[in-house]
């Protein structure tokens, strides 16, 4: 159990009748990035509220930083760093006040400096005397993650660190989050955003209706879907039939007038594609080389239920 | 560190944050400290002269005027616990090894020097205006410290209130009553001046013993029976403030 920075086995939590967590079990290795990934409502900042103690659990059992979270809720608290998904900045304190009131309460020695290294780390220098009211949305978030990281805690949650941020600012942050692994830090992210999970993820849970429905490193996440394709689309149903007598291997959509011919995409087997193509007077209206994504896993996994599998590949196709 | 000293020092730097807050305000300052002196010129230099009261208007109203200092500036203490609670600033404190009520210690703290700094403003003006205690030094100290008990008791009610309420403006709105108060006892007039219902209102109701407790210390004759009223009535109210507010912030954090 202590070896791990986080583990969780069997959490549940229900507010009423509407049950939110219905009994995850994940281990996050000191060191790495966790990333839980999920849809809207799936139940993440459940998760991270428990984790945090904001909320206690109505069975399972949490253990952070080695310590359980519902008996030694003060060690938990002291050796964790939470960036929610609201910035809890204070408005009527400047940028550097933030901080220092984070040095304070932490009862850091040397809070000054570290306050100035932050306020510089964070491109903050500038505005640090100026009530965090006046900031833009970027820069307070860019704060709230400042005033998490004060007294360098251990393991750090961020609940959709870069939601609302523009495309620069979420390269930063990621830079940040990079930094902070490389010094050792442990990591729990939710994200909607795939391509941060990709990016910055060492092992990705899929959350969805209080479930996780898949674990696993990114790559193994995408193997668990079909495998790269070439996707054609035709004009009409006769050449889509004509090609699909070409390329045995290949499903056709009728509706769509795609077929999808499975390829590993390599440039020497596409021009063979083609040829084949070219031999039999085919032409294609559209041609593209599809290689699964994150994207495809998440929704292929956070499709509803109800549907009959078969149909959910074909989603994941198009 | 002990945890005693650990929950002090969490009070003292949440106290230094609010006094940051209540400067960065100027609403609150002219609520709190200004507003009852412009009551005060209203009522000593307009009104006053039409009232008879047996005694100098000043000397009469000064003790009403130091209940409504404490009064006026508690609307300012309930917004301010009910954005803490709703603009997430909270999660972060609960997530951080901060001992629990530090935040809401530090808002009773900060609204008492407010009050207090509120009633030496009062009596500086009343003492420019011609107030003439007959009291002793004992009596100020009696003044000193009901004043305080008031303060803190009114503080931590309005904590509770600025706690339970759903979103700011409704907090600020909850501590009216507590303005109004004051109005509708001693304070301005006495009580058996008053109409009928009014005057019983008026004579049971909590502000009525706290200010004639005051009006007694400050003509340097205090009177028994209001004193323990008055005493009643503000660890009454520290005391219900204290239990709602600890009970509403476990429920809410």
């Amino acid at each position: 159990m202590t070896s791990s920075a986080i583990a969780v086995s069997g959490l549940r939590k229900a507010y009423g009748d509407k049950v939110v967590l219905d009994g995850i079990d994940f281990d996050v290795a000191a060191g790495s990035v966790f990333s839980m990934l999920g849809p809207n409502g799936a139940g993440k900042t459940t998760t991270v509220n428990v984790l945090t103690t904001l909320l206690t659990a109505d069975a399972g059992t949490v253990h952070v930083a080695g310590h359980d979270v519902a008996t030694a809720t003060k060690d938990v608290r002291a050796a964790i760093g939470v960036t929610g998904q609201f910035a809890a900045v204070d408005d009527l304190l400047t940028g550097r006040e933030n901080l220092q009131l984070m040095a304070d309460l932490k009862r850091l020695r040397s809070g000054d400096q570290t306050v100035t290294r932050l306020l510089e780390r964070f491109d903050l220098v500038e505005s640090a005397d100026k009530m965090a009211s006046t900031y833009s949305g970027g820069m307070r978030r860019k704060l709230d993650l400042a005033m998490t990281l004060v007294g360098n805690p251990q393991i750090i949650f961020l609940d959709e660190p870069t939601t609302g941020l523009d495309p620069r600012s979420r390269r930063t942050m990621w830079g940040i989050v990079r930094e902070l692994v490389a010094d050792g830090t442990t990591i729990f992210l939710t994200t909607q955003y795939l391509e941060e999970a990709d990016q910055l993820a060492d092992r990705i849970a899929v959350l969805n209706q209080g479930r996780l429905v898949a674990q696993g490193t990114a790559d193994e996440l995408k193997r668990q879907l079909p495998g790269t394709h070439v996707r054609l689309r035709f004009a009409d149903p006769f050449e889509l039939g004509e090609a699909a007598r070409v390329f045995t291997d290949s499903t056709a959509d009728e509706e769509e007038l795609t077929l999808r011919v499975p390829s590993d995409g390599q440039s020497r087997s596409l021009r063979a594609l083609l040829d084949r193509l070219d031999e039999h007077t085919l032409n294609a209206q559209e041609f593209s080389v599809h290689t699964p994504d994150l994207d495809d896993v998440f929704l292929a996994l956070t499709e509803n239920t109800g549907k009959d599998t078969s149909k959910d590949k074909e989603a994941i196709a198009r | 560190m002990s945890t005693v000293s650990t929950a002090f020092e969490d009070s003292a730097i949440m106290l230094r944050r609010n006094v940051k807050h209540t400067l960065r305000n100027p609403t609150t300052v002219f609520n709190a400290v200004l507003f009852p002196i412009v009551i005060m010129l209203m009522f000593v230099k307009v009104f006053g002269g039409a009232f008879s009261v047996g005694e100098h208007y000043i000397d009469y109203a000064t003790p009403g005027l130091l209940v409504m200092a404490v009064s006026y500036g508690l609307g300012a203490t309930a917004t301010a616990v009910n954005d803490d609670m709703t603009k997430g600033i909270i999660n972060r404190f609960k997530t951080m090894d901060v001992s629990r009520g530090a935040m809401l210690t530090g808002h009773v703290v900060v609204t008492t020097v407010r009050c207090l700094v509120a009633c030496a403003a009062i009596i500086g003006v009343a003492f420019a205006m011609g107030f003439d205690p007959a009291a002793s030094a004992l009596d100020w100290l009696g003044v000193l410290g009901l004043f305080v008990l008031l303060a803190v008791g009114a503080s931590w009610l309005t904590v509770a209130m600025g706690l339970a309420a759903k979103t700011a403006e409704s907090a600020g709105l909850a501590t009216v009553p507590l303005i109004m108060l004051p109005f509708l006892s001693s304070a301005f007039v006495p009580a058996d001046t008053m109409g009928a219902g009014v005057k019983q209102f008026a004579e049971y109701q909590p502000f009525t013993p706290i200010i004639e407790t005051l009006r007694g210390l400050l003509a340097g004759h205090p009177s028994g029976g209001d004193a323990i009223a008055a005493l009643a009535w503000c660890l009454g109210f520290a005391v219900l403030g204290y239990v709602w507010a600890l009970s509403t912030f476990k429920k809410r954090a």
